[in-house]
């Protein structure tokens, strides 16, 4: 007991009883089992949802509407031989999914779910843990999945996870500094890291929510980051089937590729989550002035945002073509970390003080012109009139080889096209 | 080609179907309906007295690109024929792990004794279930194919065979299209032309009425019957579909006047 309290695992800070312990437990035990059921539904969901989206039926043999599915899938992969390819490092190759899927749990642990709830005298907090690093654990873990995806692909032995893992750590990494600076706007506003004081802070109606007070533009850069970040479509160049096989989880099998299922939805999941915390106010909503239900309509209106944002993904995924390698590097790098870094100046601005705030926007607006002239520089030495490397961008197409050979000089006109 | 969506025109689009019904069957309990002139396993037809059309003759095997038919002919026994003519299929085989299916001694057979059925879900189990004998291959006294215990027929399935012969002029030319030349099948009758390759159309006639309203927006614009097209083709749909439904309207109230 005593070194529990000193070494507090869960932030209670110091003071804890055998109740406190109780608490904590079933906070625990709850918070994890909602997780995996909302992990089991998340994937009947998005099957049932991109099916739909394609005109297909999806899911429906196990249990009504084919929800028992995952479960089914699961069991399955479960008994299946677990497959060890011969040229892997054999401890890492095991590791991995574990780096994957146990910071995408630890993540939702510092979610907050609800408001307050009152037991036996204890005020309780919905949500696992409230740490006062709070957000920062968050990137920390998603810098940890990294490794998951990373060492996943090296300790395969194979090429093609290789590959897929030098993309994935490559394009998590460039993400990864966007999202910080796109968080960085949200603690300033809040003037603390904690996710309770983030959601505390929205309390209201939806114009005291960060999304609004921000300008859309943080929420904006920290969507597409996390997306980016999660490897979700448009953005899964790391699991490109038409390039890579599978991607990082071609050598897994049985179990050990269902762990980096799981991870990819919970991670999904816990994301929508969090964006719905730092920006959407969390469990901020309407409440009924009724004693017995102020508790339940927090969870309510949590779980409704986050599911719009877990539909958004399958709908990403249903809408959109996956951007190319080079086009993810472009727009992490040239477009959201220059964007979110001006954004984030002007909010610390108008923060101090509303002159100081227009004074950084014009800084940034001037910057932002020459980084734009830089750009257009640079582009045009690589590809333009002046450039001096031969053009990678564009490689010839087959018609256009042919053309050379016949020699014959035609070019593709609209009205060619509409002929087709 | 159509104009590329915008940006939002994905997600549109993608929107809309999840309201849209599925274009899919959940197979095994549910079938999609077959091609008017899909090309299934072989049957051998008899003439509408009994007799067997197969004269025995070997073309089928002749042109068969595959080598998977195996005929011997004989002459009829003249105490009890098998086939109107001089000879008839002593011995005729079909080997389905070899067949691929394109129909050309359908095309060869002077008497339409083989035709193609709809049926090409069966999955034998030995390589002897797989070679189709006489006794497999030559319709029922009611002029249906046989239905095996390794082969997926369906209600109404078997209605529908010989679709290309009915499609084609045999003589191969667009003047003879929609003049039977050919005999009738035992259990089916003379069965009618279908229609749809040239101008001479006979809907009433063929019956292919209903077949063409199916696929009408599989066809080009040509294949289309004026009154069928546009918005003139709406409105008859609408007008036909109106009349139909005050016609059981009317029997109801002629039904419930008679109990009453």
């Amino acid at each position: 007991m005593t070194f529990l309290a000193s070494v507090d695992p869960l932030f209670v800070h110091g003071h804890m009883s055998g109740v406190d312990i109780l608490i904590l437990l079933i906070r625990l035990v709850v918070g994890w089992a909602a997780l995996m059921g909302a992990v089991t539904m998340m994937i009947w969901f998005e099957r049932k949802a991109i099916s739909g989206m394609q005109s297909r039926i999806g899911p429906q043999r196990w249990g009504p509407f084919g929800l028992l599915q995952t479960l089914a899938d699961g069991i399955k992969l479960f008994f299946k031989e677990d497959l060890i390819p011969e040229q892997s490092d054999r401890f890492v190759f095991k590791l991995a999914p574990y780096l994957s899927l146990v910071p995408a749990i630890v993540t939702f642990a510092i979610i907050p779910v609800g408001g307050t709830m009152h037991i036996a005298g204890h005020t309780v907090l919905l949500q696992i843990a409230n740490p006062p690093i709070g957000v920062l654990l968050m990137l920390a873990m998603s810098g940890l999945s990294v490794y998951g995806v990373m060492l996943a692909g090296w300790a395969s032995g194979s090429k093609y996870p290789l590959i897929s893992s030098v993309r994935a750590s490559a394009q998590m990494i460039s993400y990864e500094a966007a999202m910080g600076i796109s968080i960085v706007t949200v603690a300033l506003i809040t003037g603390s890291l904690s996710t309770h004081n983030i959601v505390d802070a929205q309390g209201g109606w939806f114009w005291h929510w960060n999304v609004i007070r921000l300008g859309v533009v943080p929420f904006i850069i920290f969507w597409i980051a996390i997306t980016a970040e999660m490897n979700r479509p448009p953005f899964d160049v790391v699991e490109a089937e038409s390039e890579l096989v599978g991607g990082f989880n071609t050598e897994y099998s049985s179990i050990r590729f269902a762990l980096f299922y799981m991870a990819e939805f919970m991670n999904t999941i816990t994301m929508s989550a969090l964006i719905v915390t730092l920006f959407f106010g969390g469990p901020a909503g309407w409440v009924p002035p009724v004693a017995h239900l102020k508790w339940i309509f927090p969870i309510l209106w949590f779980v409704i945002k986050t599911s719009i944002f877990c539909f958004c993904y399958v709908w990403f995924r249903a809408a959109l073509p996956r951007f190319r390698y080079d086009q993810v590097m472009d727009l992490g790098w040239k477009r959201l970390i220059p964007l979110s870094l001006g954004w984030m100046l002007v909010v610390a601005g108008f923060i101090v003080k509303p002159a100081w705030g227009l004074l950084m926007a014009a800084v940034v607006l001037f910057a932002s012109v020459l980084l734009g002239r830089a750009f257009m520089l640079g582009q045009s030495r690589e590809t333009g009139a002046e450039s001096v490397l031969p053009a990678i961008g564009r490689r010839p197409l087959p018609e256009e080889v042919l053309r050379a050979y016949t020699d014959r000089d035609v070019t593709i006109t609209d009205d060619d096209e509409e002929d087709w | 080609m159509s104009k590329p969506l915008s940006f939002f025109g994905g997600f549109k689009l993608t929107f809309q179907h999840l309201g849209k019904l599925p274009v899919t069957t959940s197979y095994p309990q549910a079938k999609r309906a077959k091609q008017p002139r899909f090309h299934g396993r072989h049957v051998l037809n008899r003439y509408e007295d009994g007799m067997e059309k197969c004269i025995g003759c070997e073309l089928c095997a002749g042109v068969c690109p595959a080598n998977c038919i195996h005929v011997r002919g004989l002459d009829n026994p003249p105490d009890h024929p098998v086939s109107p003519g001089e000879r008839y299929g002593y011995i005729y085989e079909i080997n389905y792990l070899r067949c691929i299916h394109c129909d050309m001694c359908v095309e060869a057979c002077p008497t339409q004794a083989i035709t193609e059925s709809k049926m090409f879900e069966f999955s034998f189990t030995n390589r002897a279930d797989a070679i189709y004998t006489k006794a497999e291959l030559v319709v029922d006294d009611n002029g249906f194919p046989k239905k095996l215990p390794w082969e997926d027929w369906r209600e109404g399935e078997a209605e529908m065979t010989g679709g290309w012969m009915r499609a084609t002029s045999p003589a191969g030319d667009a003047d003879f299209e929609g003049i039977v030349q050919w005999t009738g099948d035992l259990g089916f009758g003379v069965q009618a032309p279908e229609a749809g390759q040239s101008a001479n159309r006979d809907d009433e006639k063929t019956g292919s009425k209903q077949l063409r309203r199916a696929f009408f927006r599989h066809l080009n614009a040509v294949d289309v019957n004026d009154d069928q097209r546009g918005l003139q083709g709406m409105m008859t749909m609408a007008d036909e579909k109106m009349s139909a439904a005050r016609k059981k309207m009317a029997e109801r109230k002629a039904k419930k006047r008679a109990k009453s």
